[in-house]
């Protein structure tokens, strides 16, 4: 049920100041020592942040995808890694359980992802298999009532501070496509569990990825996502959870271009060339409007993607131009915030050289620009035919 | 333990206030309104009393406009039981609010009334001291800390020169000083909860108080533009023109 203005309104407010008082002056120290403070990470489980997105009979707020998309543009006025610590609660480490999940598995797990007692991880890209994700190589195979599992994910987020793995593996081997694979949900414990040393990333300091193999891991047939009744049909949970996913960080990119400009539009008027603020110069001008107009383009698009979604119409198509533009858009934006600041954009003590890091992943995980593109016209030739 | 929180509603402390273009009146218009910081304060210390298990029920209290409710919204996330809005259109005023609040007390009987030093709008620092007098209690103004032993309220309060701890006989009137706590942020989840609390609302006649304004605004503007500062030569200059200039010193 959608929340009424004022409770909106309530808690916008309220991640506001979170995110103004308590993360923006911890940029510089995470992205430096590459890790967020614990009390932080504790901060944020009180307030809630790991629960938006979570039904309330199981402990979370249950916000719709508007609602979400709201929250999500204030967190993206600071640094993208501390969105990643919650991220995965809220998106493809949760919602597959939300939308697939048997009434065991969502009472088990979803008040412990809720809470963030319980860090789920989303294990699908391979060495070998990025986009092309229903290649899927890990194997399960059937012993007793159990599945043993083998292969190696790669750079799966937050696998190192997780204590649940949804795993996609091949359950069916005569079937090399999406419809041989199921979709596990692995207790981080379980024996033969191995993690790689973090990879050391362009940006997002703070946020780790690494790899997770998985060696002759034996996990219960119960935990299937669905339990046995879905066996086979993992790949179709994790197309589910993309829709409201790529439309969460295409109003992340929202955030981080909303910062972007803000500290452009800032600087400018403070920085003096030729004896007048740079912000009076109509080509810098040109770039802040540019930046300004694209930035609520992509806003429109979400919150109409939001709420297309959630009056329960197809948003498949919405969802992809939503993640393409945005991303897109906020790429453009911060290299313009770049360019504003001139030399000292290029420095590391300024913000926007960071976010000018930090925001190039968005055109790359969750579906390349070019896999949204495609999914974009092969809607649209599809109904041509 | 009952404890009686009463908060206003004030323009944002974030936000730059300027006059209205004819001097009448600060401009509101469309600003960012919150509750304000002493009273959010306030509100956390009885929260953290309860807590302790000192206090079992907190009322968060509000008088003026009917949008006051989305401050005693903020107090219920924060932690109130229940909130109660005395609403009314007029421009209240201190010696209005302590009189209102004392025909409340009537009624609710708390133990403790724990309320903000000042407001941040109007910085007139009078309501609490005005209760204390309106009903005869013990006050502990600028409190600093405050704690529950064998049914008295010890207060550190903030004075000239340093702290001075009075020990109060209850009921009591506290106001809270900025260093009583550091208020928490609400929860996202009890932020939603807050809207099933109870809300009552209730007018100034109804209570018996006239609540029309004793005092008129005449004029608000901006303080004077300060100019930029020169460096002198020496001491010697220095006093000469804080003597002949600024006709600062004899």
């Amino acid at each position: 049920m959608a929340l009424d203005q004022e409770t909106l309104e309530q808690l916008l407010s309220t991640v506001r100041r979170f995110v103004s008082q308590r993360l923006m002056p911890l940029e510089a120290q995470v992205d430096e020592e590459d890790r967020i403070p614990p009390t932080v990470v504790s901060e944020m489980r009180e307030l809630g942040l790991f629960g938006l997105t979570i039904p309330q009979a199981y402990g979370g707020l249950g916000l719709n995808t508007e609602e979400e998309c709201r929250v999500i543009m204030e967190i993206g006025l600071t640094s993208p890694a501390f969105r990643s610590v919650f991220g995965t609660n809220n998106g493809i480490g949760s919602q597959g359980i939300v939308m697939d999940g048997t009434e065991e598995q969502k009472n088990h797990y979803l008040p412990l992802l809720a809470s963030g007692d319980v860090i789920g991880s989303f294990a699908l890209t391979e060495p070998d298999v990025g986009s092309d994700s229903g290649a899927v190589k890990t194997k399960a195979v059937k012993e007793g009532d159990h599945y043993v599992l083998n292969g190696t994910k790669r750079y799966t987020t937050n696998a190192s501070s997780a204590q649940l793995f949804t795993v996609f593996a091949r359950t069916d081997a005569s079937e090399p496509g999406a419809r041989g694979v199921s979709a596990f949900l692995v207790d981080a414990n379980t024996p033969g569990i191995v993690l790689s040393e973090p990879y050391k990333k362009m940006g997002q300091k703070g946020a780790h990825v690494c790899d997770v193999t998985f060696d002759d891991c034996r996990v219960p047939q119960a935990n299937i996502i669905g339990g046995p009744d879905r066996l086979n049909k993992g790949f179709e949970t994790a197309m589910k959870t993309l829709d409201r996913g790529r439309i969460h960080i295409a109003a992340l990119s929202v955030g981080c271009a909303r910062r972007l400009i803000d500290t452009s539009v800032t600087y400018a008027v403070e920085r003096k060339q030729f004896g007048k603020p740079i912000a009076e110069f109509q080509l810098l001008q040109g770039m802040i409007a540019d930046s300004q107009a694209e930035c609520y383009a992509a806003e429109c698009m979400v919150i109409d993607a939001a709420r297309r979604r959630d009056a329960g119409l197809p948003a498949t198509m919405q969802a992809s131009c939503c993640k393409l533009f945005a991303t897109e858009m906020v790429g453009k934006v911060a290299d313009r915030a770049v360019q504003i600041h001139g030399g000292a954009g290029y420095m590391e003590e300024y913000a926007v050289s960071r976010f000018y890091r930090d925001v190039r992943l968005f055109r790359i995980y969750e579906g390349t620009s070019q896999i949204q593109q495609s999914i974009i016209a092969r809607n649209l030739i599809r109904a041509a035919r | 333990m009952k404890v009686l929180v009463p908060i206003k509603r004030v323009v944002d402390y974030n936000v730059k206030v300027r006059p209205k273009s004819d001097g009448s009146d600060a401009d509101l218009a469309n600003l960012k309104m919150s509750i304000n910081p002493f009273c959010e304060i306030a509100v956390e210390e009885a929260v953290r009393l309860r807590e302790k298990g000192a206090v079992t029920e907190i009322v968060a209290v509000s008088i003026g406009m009917q949008q006051s409710q989305e401050q005693l919204r903020t107090a219920l996330a924060l932690g109130a039981d229940r909130a109660i809005l005395i609403s009314t259109d007029l421009a209240v005023e201190p010696l209005a609010i302590a009189k209102c609040l004392k025909a409340l007390m009537d009624s609710e009987k708390p133990d403790i009334v724990l309320l903000g030093k000042q407001a941040i709008d109007g910085d007139n620092n009078q309501t609490g001291q005005m209760l204390g007098a309106f009903t005869g209690y013990a006050q502990g103004t600028f409190a600093s800390e405050l704690t529950l032993e064998d049914g008295r309220a010890v207060v550190k309060r903030e004075v000239d020169g340093g702290l001075q701890t009075v020990s109060l006989e209850l009921p009591a009137i506290v106001t809270s000083d900025l260093r009583l706590n550091e208020p928490r942020y609400a929860s996202l989840p009890n932020i939603m909860k807050a809207k099933r609390k109870p809300l009552d609302t209730m007018t100034p006649e109804e209570l018996g108080v006239d609540v029309s304004p004793r005092t008129q605004l005449i004029n608000v503007r901006l303080p004077a533009e300060r100019v930029a500062g020169i460096i002198v030569e020496d001491v010697a200059t220095l006093v000469d023109k804080l003597k002949n200039e600024a006709k600062v010193i004899s």
